[in-house]
């Protein structure tokens, strides 16, 4: 008997893997990454002649939770028409009876490798901001991301900061309507999708594909209360506390940074007081919305006083004299030149 | 504050203190309320230019520049009519000119854009 070596098997199973796109417009290119529910192909659009990224579950015959939180991905990604969120495209089901969906591909890097490249910290902070202005948005139309992370940040060619992997996302009301249900007017509605090649249409998920009790998410960057599985208690504060976690990572490039271990990172004062108060245990003790998180982090880069700490008198002679360094030595050397010029004159 | 202000204020601040330097020459200290007065007269000047400048043209170097250029002529004027004096007062003039392009171009507020309207 003849066992397979594992190269084969691996190679097999890619080979199972790949998807049939038969009956759709698009041309498989290549794989490009694995992700927590699925694999990501570059494709050819054929109808519209440009490459589009293909999320797609690993294997025909997942189970139909996994097809529904995949499709919940897409119409949740749909709903977010954001600079700073990956857009959606297309959804539907290949003929193997995955599902999946096509958004725009997007090439640059992931944020922790693009990090090796930006040793300015007001540099990352900004990347930061961006990333909160993004998650913002999602909570505005009453979506957590859930997995926010290094790896779910990508940076394009040229700067742009997208936020990925809306696979784990939770929307905080049922705002998912089935397509027959009648919408208010001025509410925003998810249109069913328009579906390419033998799509399926016509089976929306609920809400929320996780259960209470089911703990989803990344250790280091999910919150306490995600952690222990309540689902249900989730709101915009357990993203806040993944933001402070990634705003760690930005500062010190520690990937194995978490709240939970506690060592206390290497910060300035003002910007361990913003990642304090994001990855607070207690969500109450957290900022209670990302805009006043990432305003914090704008007033640190302004030179203004933060929210999240009281600083001392000395401190703010510091931050002062940090803000305007360049002038207060510009005056400091015109007083030194002026008293050169008394000096030299009485001698 | 909006540029023109800071210049005014920065260039009238340092003109004064520029002239108060004079106390430490015997020589003019008679004529000590007179020096401080057109010094900040000169500074208040370099600073309002330097400040309309910023306005027109977003540029430190060119701001720089400027103030230094607009602080060496003033002081120039003032030294000729003083008949002496040349270093002690151009030099501190133009660096005053150089802080002041500085200080409006970094520091100062561009107005708002105004709102269109029909």
């Amino acid at each position: 008997m003849k066992f397979l070596s594992d190269k084969t098997l691996e190679h097999l199973r890619e080979a199972a893997e790949i998807p049939d796109l038969t009956g759709t417009r698009y041309r498989l290119l290549e794989r490009v990454a694995r992700g927590g529910m699925g694999v990501v192909y570059i494709v050819e659009d054929e109808r519209l002649q440009r490459r589009v990224a293909l999320k797609v579950f690993d294997a025909p015959g997942a189970d139909r939770d996994l097809a529904n939180r995949l499709t919940r991905e897409a119409l949740v990604l749909a709903r977010l028409e954001h600079p700073g969120i990956v857009p959606v495209h297309d959804v539907g089901t290949l003929a193997d009876g995955r599902v999946f969906y096509t958004m725009k591909f997007v090439q640059g890097q992931r944020l922790d490798k693009y990090l090796e490249s930006v040793a300015s910290i007001s540099d990352r902070l900004r990347i930061f901001v961006r990333i909160c202005d993004a998650v913002a948005f999602a909570h505005a139309h009453l979506v957590l991301h859930r997995d926010l992370k290094p790896a779910n940040i990508m940076v394009g060619s040229f700067g742009e900061v997208l936020v990925m992997d809306w696979g784990l996302a939770k929307l905080l009301e049922q705002q998912v309507r089935r397509p027959t249900e009648v919408a208010d007017p001025d509410d925003t509605i998810f249109e069913t999708p328009t579906q390419a090649g033998n799509s399926n249409a016509g089976t929306l998920p609920t809400s929320d594909a996780t259960g209470h009790g089911t703990v989803m998410g990344t250790p280091g960057y999910m919150s306490p209360e995600q952690e222990r599985g309540e689902i249900e208690h989730l709101d915009a504060r357990s993203d806040i506390f993944s933001l402070g976690a990634l705003l760690r990572f930005l500062l010190t490039s520690d990937s194995k940074a978490s709240a939970a271990t506690a060592r206390k990172p290497r910060l300035d004062k003002a910007l361990y007081a913003i990642y304090s108060k994001a990855t607070a245990p207690n969500p109450g003790d957290r900022y209670p919305s990302v805009p006043q998180l990432a305003e914090d982090v704008s007033r640190y880069l302004d030179g203004l006083p933060i929210k999240a700490h009281h600083e001392s008198f000395i401190e703010k002679l510091g931050r002062f004299y940090r803000r305007y360094r360049f002038f207060i030595l510009l005056i400091g050397a015109y007083l030194l030149m002026r008293v050169l010029i008394v000096f030299f004159m009485h001698r | 504050m909006n540029k023109v202000l800071l210049g005014l204020l920065l260039g009238a601040a340092l003109g004064a203190i520029d002239g108060g330097t004079a106390w430490f020459t015997p020589a003019v200290r008679s004529m000590m309320v007179g020096i401080i007065v057109g010094s900040t007269i000169k500074g208040l000047i370099a600073g309002v230019a330097a400040g309309v400048f910023a306005r027109k043209v977003n540029s430190v170097p060119l701001g720089i520049l400027f103030g230094l250029a607009v602080g060496f002529v003033l002081a120039f004027l003032v030294a000729y009519m003083q008949h002496g004096y040349y270093f002690e007062i151009i030099l501190p003039g133009s660096v005053v000119g150089m802080i002041v392009g500085y200080a409006t171009q970094r520091y100062g507020v561009a107005p708002a854009p105004a709102s269109a309207t029909r």
